[in-house]
């Protein structure tokens, strides 16, 4: 085949992946198409690498290393299927992150090699656009790769919150050093790779520091906002070879991304910029406040199994809780024994549970809990009044009435499950503590609420045996 | 300042390309439900390991004394690969879960 010929396989090829990815997103956001959307686009994916490794030419010069590409390729896949092959449903979120990781590490190397290939050709003038966009390619890429890591080990629970006083202007201020020693090496032709190198190490830490402080429940949006940023690092990477198929998949998803993450946002009623830097107002809270004169009533298992197994119709409403607890499974066999004996379960499902769009639904379909046992918000709230048992299971703000009476709540206006319209309210939690938007639930104190307090694993067990006996 | 103008000046289709794209990625998904939301994300995480190729790029064309650039390069490689295969079949799992439910129905 001619060189001209494969270039221009090449180039159609990319167009093709072009389309498959654009095709892909769009089937990706309807129920129906989804699966198959993210098959195209997987499909298209294969062809622009395949094509890449088989016609790319640079100078006259066609791929070399090949055995070295190979073999990553062979490692890459074998690793990426087997961990995503293992891993939990309930582990999605952080899979995701860490998968986002490593495309954002993956644009930061780039740069870091395109960056000394770059400089090593004796002396070049470094004001220019290919530098800035290997500088900026490096930041975002970095940044995205640590930030990623971080809420990964957050949302296995190995990171815990960390807040320090004035952070965010040292997070600031570290952003505006890194901005201004990128500028400074462009302006005085700075091209020794010490350089290079501390930017990326600066990039890093940013990327860990801009995580940190925000809380373990608000990682879904962090994830999405951390996935656009590898979007527009892969979409950087594209510019800076002419590549279209890049440069489409990168400003894409960047673009798709940060749209998304706004939507995450607005599905739990809060902006962007509260979920960023919310836990710096957020510190101390008001929640313990004015709560020592409010009693709340404990109840026993045995009282709970009574309650449900003579109830005509009883509602678990699943919380983050549940997702924590991994109590997807005990629920469903609570719910099977309840239906046993002859009393109407349903699960109802608030739109933002578990703080993932979509957590609760995912989660309760593992464990095999009939779609039909779902049950909508507002198709949920009408029948509250006929509920004879409401069961809040690690659900906690998407219960709270202060979000309909109290105007003065931070959550006011959100939609809730009015719980607080069943005749038995039955919440099991851990404790006491408000749920992440730190505000009191004055649902606990209602005299119809009784509080069931314990792992909610191990309490719904409880629950079985108990009902078992009965 | 002047390098940096003549460099947009040359590039001016791709600049065209990229901000229709960003149109695009926004129309594209501005409909999705909410339930849809975590395997979206999901499937455009695969679609950014786009970057691959960038890595493949590199990779071919690094001298081959340079190891170095070598070494880098096939670590972009790898984590590359990672955040497409990764991408896609998980994304492909969360999905599945979805046409159980319907199935169930």
């Amino acid at each position: 085949m001619s060189e001209m010929i494969q270039s221009n396989i090449l180039e159609i090829s990319y167009l093709i992946a072009a389309v498959t990815f654009i095709l892909g997103l769009k089937m990706l956001s309807q129920p129906k198409t989804a699966r198959k959307g993210n098959f195209i686009a997987a499909t298209g994916m294969t062809l622009a690498i395949l094509t890449t490794i088989l016609f790319h030419k640079q100078n006259g010069e066609g791929i070399s290393n090949l055995g070295w590409i190979g073999a990553g390729i062979v490692v890459g896949s074998i690793i990426g299927y087997v961990m995503a092959i293992k891993v939990k449903m309930t582990a999605m979120p952080q899979m995701v992150s860490f998968f986002n990781g490593m495309g954002g590490a993956c644009a930061a190397l780039i740069s870091l090699n395109e960056f000394t290939h770059y400089t090593s050709g004796g002396e070049v003038m470094m004001m220019n656009g290919e530098v800035l966009v290997i500088l900026l390619g490096l930041l975002i890429g970095s940044v995205s790769f640590s930030g990623s890591i971080i809420a990964y080990g957050k949302l296995e629970g190995k990171i815990k919150d960390f807040v320090f006083p004035m952070q965010h202007i040292v997070n600031l201020s570290l952003l505006a050093i890194i901005l201004a020693l990128g500028a400074y090496l462009m302006i005085n032709n700075l091209d020794e790779p010490l350089w290079i190198y501390l930017i990326f190490g600066l990039s890093l830490l940013y990327g860990i520091l801009f995580v940190l402080p925000i809380g373990g429940a608000d990682m879904p949006v962090v994830i999405s906002l951390l996935n656009s940023f590898t979007g527009m690092a892969a979409a950087f990477a594209g510019f800076l070879y002419g590549n279209y198929v890049m440069l489409t998949g990168g400003i894409l998803v960047g673009s798709a991304g940060t749209i998304l993450t706004v939507l995450m946002c607005k599905a739990m009623n809060r902006s962007l910029t509260n979920v960023l830097i919310g836990a710096f107002s957020a510190k101390g809270g008001p929640a313990a406040a004015g709560s020592g004169d409010l009693t709340v009533r404990e109840v026993t298992p045995t009282d709970v199994a009574i309650l449900c197994a003579y109830a005509n119709k009883v509602v678990i409403v699943p919380g983050y809780g549940l997702a924590v607890a991994q109590a997807q499974h005990a629920v469903h066999e609570f719910e099977k024994i309840l239906e046993g004996k002859g009393v109407d379960v349903k699960f109802a499902i608030h739109p933002v549970a578990g703080r993932m769009p979509g957590h609760m639904n995912v989660l309760l379909a593992e464990a095999d809990v009939p779609y039909d046992k779902l049950v909508e918000m507002e198709d949920i709230n009408p029948q509250m009044p006929n509920t004879d048992v409401v069961l809040v299971i690690g659900a906690n703000d998407v219960v709270n009435p202060a979000a309909e009476n109290d105007p003065s709540s931070p959550i006011y206006g959100m939609p809730i499950i009015q719980v607080n319209k069943a005749k038995n309210c039955i919440i099991l939690k851990r404790s006491m503590r408000p749920g992440y938007a730190g505000i009191e639930n004055p649902l606990f104190f209602m005299p119809k609420t009784s509080m069931l307090f314990g792992d909610a694993r191990d309490s719904i067990q409880k629950l079985i045996e108990e009902l078992k006996a009965l | 300042m002047e390098a940096i103008l003549s460099f947009l000046g040359e590039n001016m289709d791709m600049l065209y390309f990229l901000i229709l794209s960003i149109f695009l990625g926004i129309e594209v998904i501005s409909h999705v439900p909410a339930v849809l939301h975590t395997p979206l994300m999901s499937g455009a995480n695969a679609i950014h390991g786009v970057v691959i190729i960038g890595a493949i790029i590199v990779m071919g064309h690094a001298d081959p004394d340079n190891y170095l650039a070598l070494g880098i390069g096939f670590i972009a490689v790898i984590l590359g690969t990672l955040n497409v295969v990764g991408g896609f079949v998980v994304t492909d799992r969360m999905l599945g879960m979805f046409r159980k439910k319907k199935d169930n129905k």
